[in-house]
């Protein structure tokens, strides 16, 4: 039954998350805490890997996260899920394309969609940087104590590869290869 | 039968060799459907991308879906559409299969650790490259500020966020004709 949940948690992706890409993000963030069938460490490696690989960066996310949470059936009706959504809705569209086009409905509805879309991309890196940046501890830490909690090293290695990716804009898979290294040295 | 299966191998070429999703497919698809097939237009291209921005699902697999469905309707689209995400699935599942192994091992652990890090930047970096088109004017903001304190604050779930935001971008919009059409 696990593949048919799986299926139909994708088919709401391929809905509801506009643009594609990390804007699934959020959407695979949320499911990982409610169901449990990978962590949070998994995603952060799912989006390393999604944007390493050729692909839609959506679509290669969802592959792995249903194989992740049941095997090689899981991913393949993970990505079914995602894809049959645009098949459907594409079919309706083509009906009706030119009205479509010139409906101000629409474009009005994207621009709200468009910002909503990234806060939840916000929220969900707001969510992997607190479990990178910052050492992991049970209890809440003592007033004064915060700064015992920043993880430096992490930090400084962020900074870098912001830095990088802002002035010089190679493929991902460079800083991502890059940061690999880096961890097995600072560790 | 020939149609179908040109269209599947066309865009398992196009899932395989494009690489970041989105943009990227652009070049690709035009030099593998337009230049060597003769299937559309460039103009059509930029149309279809255009259209694929607007709606919702994954833009690449929205584009398939349109020139499949121009050369074949429903039937092209579904295979086009199955052509383009082939590549995905087949690589990252060996990947996914042949990385569990090796998961476990302090050496992998730390490596990841990097990856991390490097992962955030990333999606900074995405964010601010999404932040110039998504959120043009003051509305956007306030509509970004919500989100974020709906979500974070009250735990509203992702899909009614989504759902209100696209209702809001309507009111506001027809509230800003109402204004300007009383001028």
């Amino acid at each position: 039954m696990i593949y048919l949940f799986l299926f139909l948690e994708f088919l709401r992706m391929g809905v509801f998350a506009f643009g594609g890409g990390l804007a699934t993000l959020p959407f695979i963030y949320e499911l990982s805490g409610r169901t449990g069938w990978f962590t949070a460490e998994d995603v952060s490696f799912m989006v390393a890997l999604a944007e390493t690989t050729p692909g839609a960066i959506a679509v290669n996310m969802a592959t792995y996260a249903g194989f992740q949470a049941a095997g090689v059936l899981g991913g393949a009706v993970a990505t079914l899920g995602l894809t049959l959504p645009p098949i459907v809705i594409v079919g309706l569209v083509c009906k009706v394309v030119d009205r479509f086009r010139e409906s101000w409905q629409l474009q009005a509805g994207l621009e709200g969609v468009r910002p909503a879309v990234l806060a939840l991309i916000t929220l969900a890196l707001l969510m992997l940087a607190r479990m990178t940046l910052l050492h992991q501890v049970d209890l809440a830490p003592a007033v004064g104590e915060w700064a015992a909690l920043v993880n430096w090293q992490a930090i400084l290695l962020f900074g870098l590869a912001l830095a990088g990716m802002l002035k010089y804009k190679k493929h991902p898979a460079l800083y991502i290869g890059a940061g690999a290294v880096a961890g097995l040295l600072i560790a | 039968m020939k149609l179908y299966r040109e269209i599947f191998t066309t865009f398992t070429k196009i899932g395989a060799l494009t690489f970041g999703g989105g943009y990227a497919m652009l070049p690709i698809m035009h030099r593998e459907a337009v230049e060597r097939r003769g299937w559309l237009t460039k103009e059509e291209v930029a149309d279809y991308y255009a259209l694929s921005q607007s709606l919702p699902g994954v833009i690449m697999i929205n584009v398939a879906a349109f020139v499949g469905h121009k050369l074949a309707g429903t039937r092209g689209s579904t295979v086009a559409c199955l052509g383009v995400v082939v590549p995905s699935f087949v690589l990252i599942t060996f990947i996914a299969a042949f990385i569990q192994g090796f998961l476990g091992q302090e050496l992998v652990q730390r490596a990841f650790f990097g990856i991390r890090v490097v992962v955030c930047a990333l999606i900074v970096q995405a964010i601010i490259k999404l932040w110039k088109s998504s959120v043009k004017d003051t509305f956007g903001i306030v509509v970004y500020i919500v989100t974020l304190a709906l979500v974070l604050l009250v735990g509203v779930p992702i899909i009614a966020v989504v759902a209100c935001a696209i209702l809001a971008g309507i009111a506001h919009s027809a509230l800003r004709r109402r204004v300007e059409a009383e001028r």
